[in-house]
């Protein structure tokens, strides 16, 4: 108990006393914050892209595509394949028709709103059942395009990220037109970023003859996935591969994911380090001016351990308001910012928003104490150790 | 000169602590160069795209195939020097995690307009004479291990061949080396092999680059070749090579920004650790000052000392901090072929040493104007 009562005291002393000191303590905790900012902000852009890639997939619905194909971009069949795709077992029937869609996946050049620099933006060629196989798409603008037309709806995500996307907006490409007619959301699934038009309108204007890159279908159940796969893969007329959307869409985040997170660690690691060198600066100089009064402390009998406790406790509460102070600042500064990059696996635009999840903001914490923790211990034993008498007589 | 050993004794006056302001202004800068490596990576060598090359692609998108009848016409233009194409291949080596770029193209323009890729001479012409035949970048070649006559398959993810299968078999008939810009992970082969040997596509190529006499005519050459094949099924968007580039770093994003967003914050960090030490260890000096003026030293030669300490520490360890960043830098990319560019460039380590110059002067200035306009008596009486 007199333990306690002694730590409590000596902190008290301590943390009164670090007003006087602000200038050194402050910029223990600005170094700690910047490198809060830095951790959370970073990370929140990988959380973002991930959320928004992952967010996609839906294990109830399929993509089939040509085996050997890494992605919608690079894969191809023709009319008869699709038909025969479209009598697999599994496949959810709504009032006689099959969900499934046969669709295109191609890229239409436009320039970015910010930039004004052109950009990949992905373009998809939908069946009719495209809206209906993915139930979380809704329109929240104009109205959904007509089938046979150059009619076009864009994502959320597009529209707030190329020129010449708002409703009533034609697209001039090359020879073909596009004319916008609506805006749709996904839950913040990367179909944001697409415009989306009729198939055959697309294969038209793109050349491409009777054929389609993929067939995304919506299953029964997530567990007729198996039946629905085998029963394709088994079929020797079709070369091709079956996936779950879902996993298509985390194997394709992986990559990009893996590079912003190993950069964001690599760099808030190694601030971190200069960080906690600033903070045993702080604290050595905060020991340093009191030594007399630790000195003090020690000769009236208060015990070793409570002046070293105090010493880091004070540290902590520095690395404890430079998290704070960080994790606020990112969270202000960058939850939400919308921007877009490309997606390496299909050369494509992703909208995305940067996410400072709670998660992150207790990441930044638990590290900006770890900080203040282990800037404190060398200054802290130090003053643990100081003879009594030469510190009496400093000065 | 002859105040050397007293700049050199107050550095060290409180070892504990000089020690920890040089490991933080060591880590900033080492921080700093590989915040400048990973923004050249991300400018995917725009320094060295050429200005006097300019890039064709389809006016839709980069997606779509350009007829190779184009080349012809091209070469026949006034102000074109020559004119060569590439082709996306997008093949798979063993597995899609190591990805890598992998392109058709005609050998023989190939070298010619793309000097900087250095090719010995009987590689080179070992290359012509064998159509299965690859040239592979130094970076990639150490990668997975590939030595000249080695054979390469890889798997098709878009172009099949006619004779069934999906794997395309590649002689690896030289390795390609070039300066700090170049990216070295990519894999040419000829352009004929893919097209005899393709299911589809025949006759089309990806993109083709022209390489023009003069370069103050881009603009012009740029409007010629599209108004050349405007209104026909396949229209064309033209821009210098350099543009090209930058177009396509603009589309993932302003890395570069971001790099720089995060060099500031971390040298503002540090510069205000290194200031306040300064600031600290001058206030404990008063009367070691004060007691150096009384002997007659010159205000100028107070302030003098004090920011020769300042500008000593932040050079010191700034210097290993860049020269260490460096080391890492040579040690090739860490991230297995993410980041194909790999360098940091002298132009940044002149910035970095300015930027050292720049924080030891801000660092030192206030305590050694303090310094300076201290009055003798007192800083005596303080004492």
């Amino acid at each position: 108990m007199g333990w306690f009562r002694q730590t409590f005291a000596v902190m008290a002393v301590n943390l009164r006393t670090i007003p006087s000191r602000l200038s050194s303590s402050g910029v223990a905790i600005i170094g700690i914050a910047g490198v809060v900012v830095v951790f959370v902000s970073v990370l929140s852009i990988a959380a973002g892209f991930s959320a928004a890639m992952e967010g996609s997939g839906s294990p109830v619905r399929a993509l089939v595509m040509r085996s050997g194909a890494d992605s919608e971009m690079t894969s191809g069949f023709d009319g008869p394949g699709v038909d025969l795709i479209k009598q697999g077992t599994g496949i959810r029937r709504e009032g006689g028709t099959v969900q499934a869609s046969a669709e295109l996946y191609v890229i239409i050049d436009l320039p970015k709103r910010s930039t004004l620099s052109s950009a990949n933006v992905p373009m998809r060629g939908i069946e009719p059942a495209g809206v209906s196989v993915r139930e979380e798409v809704s329109l929240i603008e104009g109205r959904m395009l007509q089938f046979g037309t150059n009619e076009i709806i864009v994502g959320r995500g597009a529209n707030g990220q190329f020129v010449n996307t708002n409703v009533g907006d034609t697209i001039i490409s090359g020879q073909n037109r596009w004319q916008v007619v609506g805006v749709f959301e996904a839950d913040g699934a990367v179909s944001e970023t697409e415009l989306w038009a009729d198939a055959r309108t697309l294969q038209g204007a793109y050349r491409r003859g009777n054929t389609y890159q993929s067939v995304l279908v919506r299953l029964e159940s997530a567990d007729s996935f198996d039946a629905f796969r085998d029963g394709l893969t088994a079929n020797p007329q079709l070369n091709v591969s079956v996936r779950r959307e879902s996993e298509y869409y985390t194997a394709q985040s992986q990559t990009l994911t893996r590079l912003i997170q190993t950069v964001g660690f690599g760099i808030a690691g190694l601030m971190g380090i200069g960080a906690v060198f600033g903070a045993i600066l702080t604290m050595y100089t905060a020991v340093a001016t009191r030594s007399r009064e630790i000195a003090t402390l020690r000769a009236l009998g208060f015990d070793t351990s409570a002046v070293l406790v105090s010493v880091i406790a004070e540290s902590l509460v520095l690395g404890a308001i430079g998290g704070i102070i960080g994790g606020v600042g990112a969270y202000v500064g960058f939850n939400g910012y919308q921007t877009s990059t490309m997606n390496f696996q299909t050369f494509s635009q992703v909208a995305f928003a940067f996410r400072v999840t709670p998660q992150l903001l207790v990441t930044g914490l638990v590290y900006a104490l770890a900080m203040g923790l282990i800037g404190g211990l060398l200054p802290a034993i130090r003053a643990a150790r100081l003879p009594i008498p030469a510190a009496l007589r400093q000065l | 000169m002859k105040f050397l050993p007293l700049v050199w004794k107050n550095i060290w006056r409180r070892k504990f602590r000089t020690t920890f302001t040089l490991l933080s202004i060591f880590v900033a800068f080492m921080l700093f160069g590989i915040l400048m490596t990973i923004r050249t990576s991300f400018s995917f060598g725009v320094d060295i795209a050429g200005i006097d090359r300019l890039v064709l692609i389809h006016k839709v998108s980069l997606i779509m195939p350009l007829p190779i009848s184009y080349q012809a016409r091209l070469q026949q233009t006034d102000g074109v020097e020559l004119v060569s194409h590439q082709t996306w291949f997008g093949g798979v080596y063993q597995d899609p995690a190591n990805f890598f770029a992998n392109m058709a193209v005609d050998p023989e323009t190939f070298m010619a307009v793309y000097p900087e890729f250095i090719i010995p001479a009987d590689q080179q012409k070992a290359w012509l004479a064998d159509r299965q035949g690859a040239i592979v970048g130094k970076d990639i070649a150490a990668r997975f291990g590939w030595k000249v006559g080695d054979r390469i398959p890889l798997t098709a993810t878009i172009w099949q061949p006619k004779g069934g299968g999906q794997t395309w078999e590649f002689n690896v008939s030289g390795i390609y080396d070039g300066g700090d810009a170049v990216d070295k992970t990519q894999l040419f082969f000829q352009y004929d092999y893919l097209d005899e040997n393709r299911a589809e596509g025949e006759g089309q190529i990806g993109w083709y680059v022209v390489k023009i006499a003069d370069p103050a005519k881009s603009l012009e050459l740029s409007r010629t070749f599209d108004e050349m094949f405007a209104n026909s099924s396949a229209e064309t968007k033209t821009t210098t090579e350099k543009g090209f580039v930058e177009g396509f770093a603009k589309q993932v994003g302003d890395i570069g920004a971001i790099m720089i967003a995060i060099a500031s914050t971390v040298l503002f960090i540090f510069g205000l650790v290194a200031a306040s030490t300064m600031a600290q260890s001058v206030r404990e000096r008063t009367s070691e000052l004060a007691v150096l003026k009384t002997l007659g030293f010159s205000g100028g030669a107070v302030l003098g000392l004090v920011l020769a300490e300042s500008l000593f520490i932040v050079l010191v360890a700034g210097g290993l901090g860049l020269g260490a960043a460096w080391l890492i830098v040579q040690g090739g990319d860490p991230t297995g072929g993410l980041l194909p560019i790999f360098a940091l460039p002298p132009r940044d380590i002149a910035t970095g040493v300015a930027l050292m110059i720049a924080m030891g002067f801000l660092a030192g200035v206030l305590p050694a104007v303090g310094a300076m306009r201290l009055r003798i008596t007192d800083a005596l009486r303080r004492a």
